[in-house]
């Protein structure tokens, strides 16, 4: 082959390659929303899996002839009361926010996915199902997470076990009405009559089209979860003290904020910015998936 | 209406019925025998037993389930270990402050939320719009919790101007109440002030696009007589839902902001109850604020007839 003929295809290859994307990566390349969501989540990742490369110390070493010192070359985001580096605090408090953000949200989305479609195949089981969820969702959220910590006490895994049971009810109600609505639809019916199981028409027919919702649902959660999360920890119910998360360094920020406002400042920034990531990309996935919901 | 009332009363039976039977098996779920956790390591296997049998552990748990229902439907919440009185007494004590909280954060809420829904509407694409919608995404984003720590370091400790902390009744002192209430009413409504915010500019939105708002507009009305008096009403209603949402959701943030800001209310209540574990008072604060959660949802509904007369409850 000639070198002209390699630069001829290399060229068209190039120019091919935008229409070779699949049509759904570049619907989702195009919106704003989720690629500045995802971005920051991306940037939140690294720095959670980065946390023992970027932190300049150690989170929980305590260094009492350090304690409050205001951001500096040293300590970038300043000390806490303990002398901790508020910036070490920060990066490692990024791992138990996206531990519980992410584990509550497939927690939820799997017992949600169970639950639905139990309530939306079984018209039996369906009324004390719903009724179970309906009462499970008359309970303001934070404060049913607050009660059940209340009796399972401190912990990572016992904020994930509180905050899924919180949230399920949400994405078993969205699954069931994505069943009911699907449930008498032609080619669902088509299946029944050639003799597939519920099993297999749900896995095969229903499922496929609860991913979309269940993507937003996703979204969302993951956001309420850590905020959730580090709420708990503010109110000293959450993950233990002496484990760095962005809801126990505000509340040790809360104790001296007169003298070091930078103590609660950081994870807070960090807090919203988490927050502000997971909206956009689930606000953006919800007007890609489901334009109607467009938000004018 | 009067039958519609009826059947939705009838519905939240078997809703408040699952929110018992949920606050009772609370104290059911402690891992091990909930009187070991509440008298410590040091109780002996006779004080454990007394106990167990002073508070009816002893009996078959469909037995308990049923007592609890009987002395639920006779408004007795038990009496707290530590308080040293019912915990009916210590809830109505403590409830004011939440309820003046509650109601503040919603007329900030309302306040903030429905005039700058409606105007990036009115706007729609100005730099007015834009900006608006930009503070109600980060409004959305900001954790409450953390905006009254902000609030507090700038309004209280730089600025001197309001109280950084505490409570004063409205009862005995209103001037001083408004003082003290300022800053947790923002904190706590700011959040929700969003929301209705962007709810309120997307229902404007869709009015506005109506053929009656053409035909008012052709007859020469203002902008202004427009948007406020044609428009505004019939924006109203999807955004009455939301306010009734954001009411049932600050029953939750009132618990976070009265810890931030030492209000002496239910949130301070169960977790100082949830601290010396007492589950008594956890189970009457859970049981109340679900039960306000329900009623205020059914009240929203109700609500909708009274804005748009179109909606009738047969």
């Amino acid at each position: 082959m000639t070198e002209a003929a390699v630069d001829v295809l290399a060229s068209a290859a190039a120019a091919g390659a935008p229409a070779m994307r699949p049509r759904w990566l570049r619907r989702l390349l195009a919106n704003r929303s989720v690629v500045t969501g995802a971005l920051i989540l991306v940037a939140f990742v690294l720095a959670a899996v980065l946390a023992g490369t970027l932190s300049t110390h150690n989170p929980t070493r305590l260094e009492p002839a350090s304690r409050l010192q205001p951001p500096s070359a040293r300590h970038f985001l300043g000390t806490d009361e303990f002398g901790r580096d508020v910036w070490s605090l920060v990066l490692y408090g990024s791992r138990v926010s996206l531990l519980v953000g992410v584990t509550t949200m497939v927690l939820t989305s799997v017992g949600g996915i169970a639950v639905g479609l139990v309530a939306g195949f079984s018209r039996r089981l369906d009324t004390v199902v719903m009724r179970v969820m309906d009462g499970l969702m008359a309970f303001p959220a934070i404060l049913l997470a607050i009660a059940l910590m209340a009796v399972r006490g401190p912990g990572v895994w016992n904020v994930i076990f509180a905050l899924s049971v919180v949230y399920m009810p949400r994405t078993a109600m969205l699954i069931r009405s994505t069943v009911l609505s699907i449930r008498e639809l032609d080619y669902v019916q088509a299946a029944r009559a050639l003799g597939r199981e519920d099993a297999g028409i749900a896995a095969r027919h229903i499922l496929p089209n609860c991913v979309g919702p269940l993507l937003v649902q996703g979204s969302f959660v993951f956001a309420y979860a850590i905020l959730a999360e580090a709420i708990l920890g503010f109110l000293g119910v959450g993950v233990p003290p002496y484990v760095p998360s962005w809801g126990n360094v505000i509340a040790s920020g809360k104790n001296v904020i007169r003298e070091a406002f930078w103590v609660s400042l950081f994870p807070g920034v960090a807090l919203t910015l988490a927050g502000l990531s997971l909206n956009l990309l689930g606000d953006g996935l919800r007007d890609l998936l489901d334009p109607r919901l467009r938000v004018q | 209406m009067g039958p519609y009332l009826l059947r939705r009363l009838a519905a939240i039976v078997p809703v408040l019925a699952v929110v018992v039977t949920i606050v009772f098996l609370l104290i059911h779920l402690i891992p091990g025998d909930p009187v070991s956790v509440m008298l410590g390591p040091d109780a002996t296997p006779g004080q454990i037993e007394a106990t167990r049998k002073g508070l009816g552990l002893d009996r078959p748990i469909y037995e308990q389930l049923v007592g609890f229902y009987g002395r639920i439907l006779r408004g007795d919440l038990g009496q707290s270990y530590f308080l040293d009185r019912p915990v009916s007494q210590a809830l109505w004590e403590r409830a004011e402050p939440t309820m003046v909280l509650m109601l503040s954060a919603l007329v900030v809420a309302i306040a903030i939320g429905v005039p700058s829904g409606t105007v990036a509407a009115a706007c729609r694409g100005s730099a007015w719009d834009r900006g608006l919608m930009l503070i109600s995404l980060l409004g959305v984003c900001i954790p409450g919790f953390w905006l009254s720590l902000n609030f507090i370091y700038f309004f209280a400790v730089r600025l001197g101007w309001l109280p950084a902390a505490g409570y004063v009744s409205v009862l005995t002192d209103p001037a001083g109440a408004l003082r003290y209430m300022v800053l947790p009413a923002f904190s706590l409504g700011f959040n929700q002030s969003a929301l209705i915010a962007r709810i309120s500019r997307s229902c404007m939105l869709e009015v506005l696009q109506q053929d009656y708002i053409r035909t008012a507009r052709a007859k020469g009305l203002s902008h202004r007589a427009v948007t406020w008096v044609h428009a505004f009403r019939n924006a109203l209603v999807p955004v009455v839902t939301v306010i009734g949402i954001t009411t049932a959701v600050l029953i939750g943030g009132a618990v976070v902001t009265e810890i931030v800001f030492n209000i002496p209310g239910l949130g301070r209540l169960i977790i100082s109850a949830i601290l010396r574990r007492d589950y008594p008072v956890v189970q009457g604060v859970v049981l109340v604020t679900a039960t306000a959660y329900v009623l205020i949802n059914l009240g929203v509904d109700l609500l909708y007839a009274m804005i748009d007369p179109r909606i009738r409850y047969d």
